[in-house]
């Protein structure tokens, strides 16, 4: 899967991988992160 | 799903061609996973937001899966996903995000 | 200088049914949605179903989490025979009670109660001789016309109008009637926690040095929505005429925090007795209310819950707060799990020649997962213990293998109120303190996490954490 020029919607969670972290990660694929967010419960 | 979150997935998704953006989860487990990867194809399963009802049909994939994880910088990708690989149920999440994503559910 | 040591722990749970319509999800969706008030009032749990709920028998010491966890789910099946509201080292009280600790926080005549509740509250408050007077009660055409004539918010008790709680100013949104209705919730619940703390522990209230407060309401008016001191409110019902106190605002990782800095003081000799404490979270009252009423269980988010803790001069009697085996996540490491728990546990156990394998016991987020699961919200303590032993595994401390049994012995069930600050790591205190008494802990070690991005300040999240030992381990 090449990720490079797509735009990501990233939904991280806090007790798995952040929205920091999934941005970070798609961004080194070549990917932009359009929106992300860290989903907290608790 | 957060109800403002549902939101803006939905202005997203009317924004961006299909073909050029995908959902990536974060989530810890199948059942999180699941809804979530449900919420953003079929509609949000609880009826409690904004996509409930709203089948966006978004290409939504879990960090978990060997194909993302491959177009990755692999230090990174260790780095911050090194850990819930050991920790998660690897297979049945990326199970439940492929069922919805392949337009499982119906019926 | 002295060690520091956590001499003593102290929880309450206050049953508060008719306070969950008042919850913030709830009281948000009732609004544009009237209709779910009969269905969120018939899944309200009688007292009797919320005192023999096994986690809550856990939460007041009655159960060790162990006993918990050879409980089959789902616990509201298995309702503990003869179960008392009263524990070693907590209690149950019920919602008059908990009206009435109200009404003698109450300062400024925010709230009024009806004769009949101020007579069922009179009666099931201990204690508080100088305060008692407060708990008194208007006829019911009086209260009828206060709520009529009046900006604040109506009150319940067993579903029938009992109370009002008015708005302070009509034009400052930091004294709405909502706003002072949770900060007091909080201060009573600190009260009565901080009140059986004292009297369990033999100490003076006067023999007080300093209070933390640890509670995540804001306190305030409109120029400075959180300047707090819920500390010296509370500390002054309770009679702690010699301290002061202050907040720490740190999302769910204050109580740790406060801890520490507790120790610290005690250890630099500058305070004796520090009360480290933490009242109810009265916006997250069913708070996954939805959930539970998709999935046909009561509605579980129906007790406020307080703690407070005794930090003082270790005496051999406590559990040794180990102030050099500390772990914080320092604002540069990095957002990812393995840098949390690096920071968290890795490298303040490597500090003391410590592996994970050397701790007995961790204490996470203790979120009751009964509560979490039906809203996809996972098991939160197993998430947390599972990547604690994924952890151990990348430092070589144990075989991928031996993962579930690090889980299994060194984790345990989650137990606590979804409740914010009130489950990060602290509920396993009184549990510590008792297993170490019986000779059965040696070390523990309390790590607690907080989502500091929900205030939109920043992206960042936050740690801390600290090791406890038993005293007596000095002689073996």
């Amino acid at each position: 899967m090449d990720l490079k020029g797509m735009q990501v919607v990233a939904i991280g969670e806090r007790e798995g991988i952040s929205g920091p972290s999934l941005k970070l990660l798609a961004e080194s694929a070549g990917a932009t992160v359009v929106f992300s967010v860290t989903q907290c419960f608790v | 799903m957060d109800l403002d979150d549902q939101a803006n997935v939905n202005r997203l998704a009317e924004e961006t061609p299909k073909d050029e953006m995908i959902v990536l989860l974060g989530q810890p487990d199948a059942n999180s996973a699941g809804l979530f990867a449900e919420t953003v194809t079929r509609g949000d399963p609880t009826w409690a937001g904004p996509l409930a009802g709203v089948p966006l049909g978004l290409p939504v994939y879990h960090i978990l899966e060997e194909e993302v994880k491959e177009s990755m910088d692999p230090d990174l990708y260790q780095e911050h996903v090194g850990l819930m690989e050991l920790s998660a149920d690897v297979d049945e999440i990326v199970k439940w995000v492929k069922f919805y994503r392949e337009g499982g559910g119906d019926g | 200088m002295p060690e520091a040591a956590i001499l003593h722990t102290a929880y309450a749970l206050a049953h508060a049914p008719d306070f969950v319509r008042h919850g913030s999800k709830p009281s948000r969706d009732l609004v544009s949605d009237p209709s779910l008030l009969p269905q969120i009032a018939q899944a309200l749990r009688p007292w009797e179903e919320v005192v023999a709920y096994p986690p809550n028998q856990v939460f007041i010491g009655n159960l060790s989490p162990d006993d918990l966890a050879a409980i089959p789910r789902p616990w509201l099946d298995h309702p503990v025979p003869g179960a008392s509201p009263k524990g070693p080292f907590g209690q149950i009280i019920g919602q008059a009670a908990l009206y009435g600790l109200m009404m003698l926080c109450d300062d400024f005549e925010l709230m009024t109660i009806s004769e009949g509740l101020a007579e069922e509250a009179r009666a099931a408050v201990v204690g508080f001789e100088d305060r008692r007077g407060k708990i008194v009660g208007v006829s019911d055409a009086d209260l009828a016309a206060l709520i009529e004539e009046t900006d604040g918010l109506t009150l319940y008790h067993r579903g029938e109008v009992a109370g009002f709680i008015r708005t302070a100013h009509e034009l400052d949104s930091s004294l709405e009637a909502h706003v002072l209705f949770e900060n007091l919730a909080c201060k009573a619940t600190a009260v009565l926690a901080v009140s059986d703390l004292l009297g369990g522990a033999g100490i003076d209230p006067a023999d007080v040095d300093y209070l933390l407060n640890t509670g995540e309401e804001a306190v305030g008016d409109r120029y400075q929505r959180g300047g707090g001191s819920l500390s010296k409110a509370v500390g002054e019902v309770v009679g702690c005429l010699t301290a002061t106190g202050a907040d720490i605002k740190a999302f769910c990782s204050a109580p740790v925090h406060a801890l520490i800095m507790a120790g610290a003081m005690v250890k630099a000799g500058l305070h004796k007795y520090i009360v480290v404490l933490g009242g109810g979270s009265q916006a997250k009252m069913g708070m996954k209310f939805r959930a539970h009423l998709r999935n046909g269980v009561p509605i579980m988010e129906d007790c406020l819950a307080s703690m407070a803790f005794v930090v003082g001069p270790d005496d051999g009697t406590g559990m040794r707060l180990r102030l050099d085996v500390t772990g914080k996540h320092p604002i540069g490491a990095g957002s990812s799990a393995q840098a949390v728990y690096q920071a968290l546990v890795v490298e303040p156990l490597q500090r003391a020649g410590m592996k994970l394998t050397d701790v007995d016991r961790y204490a996470v987020e203790m979120h009751n997962p009964e509560i979490t699961e039906p809203g996809d919200s996972g098991d939160v303590p197993k998430t947390n213990y599972r990547t604690l032993a994924a952890m151990a595994v990348l430092r070589g401390d144990i075989e991928r293998s031996q993962m579930d049994e690090f889980v299994a012995t060194r984790g345990m069930p989650g137990f606590s109120p979804t409740q914010g600050h009130i489950p990060a790591g602290v509920p396993y205190l009184g549990h510590a303190h008792a297993a170490m008494r019986r000779g059965e802990l040696d070390r523990a070690m309390i790590v607690a996490k907080g989502s500091l991005f929900l205030g939109r300040m920043t992206q960042l999240v936050d740690g801390v954490s600290f090791l406890i030992e038993n005293p007596a381990s000095d002689e073996k």
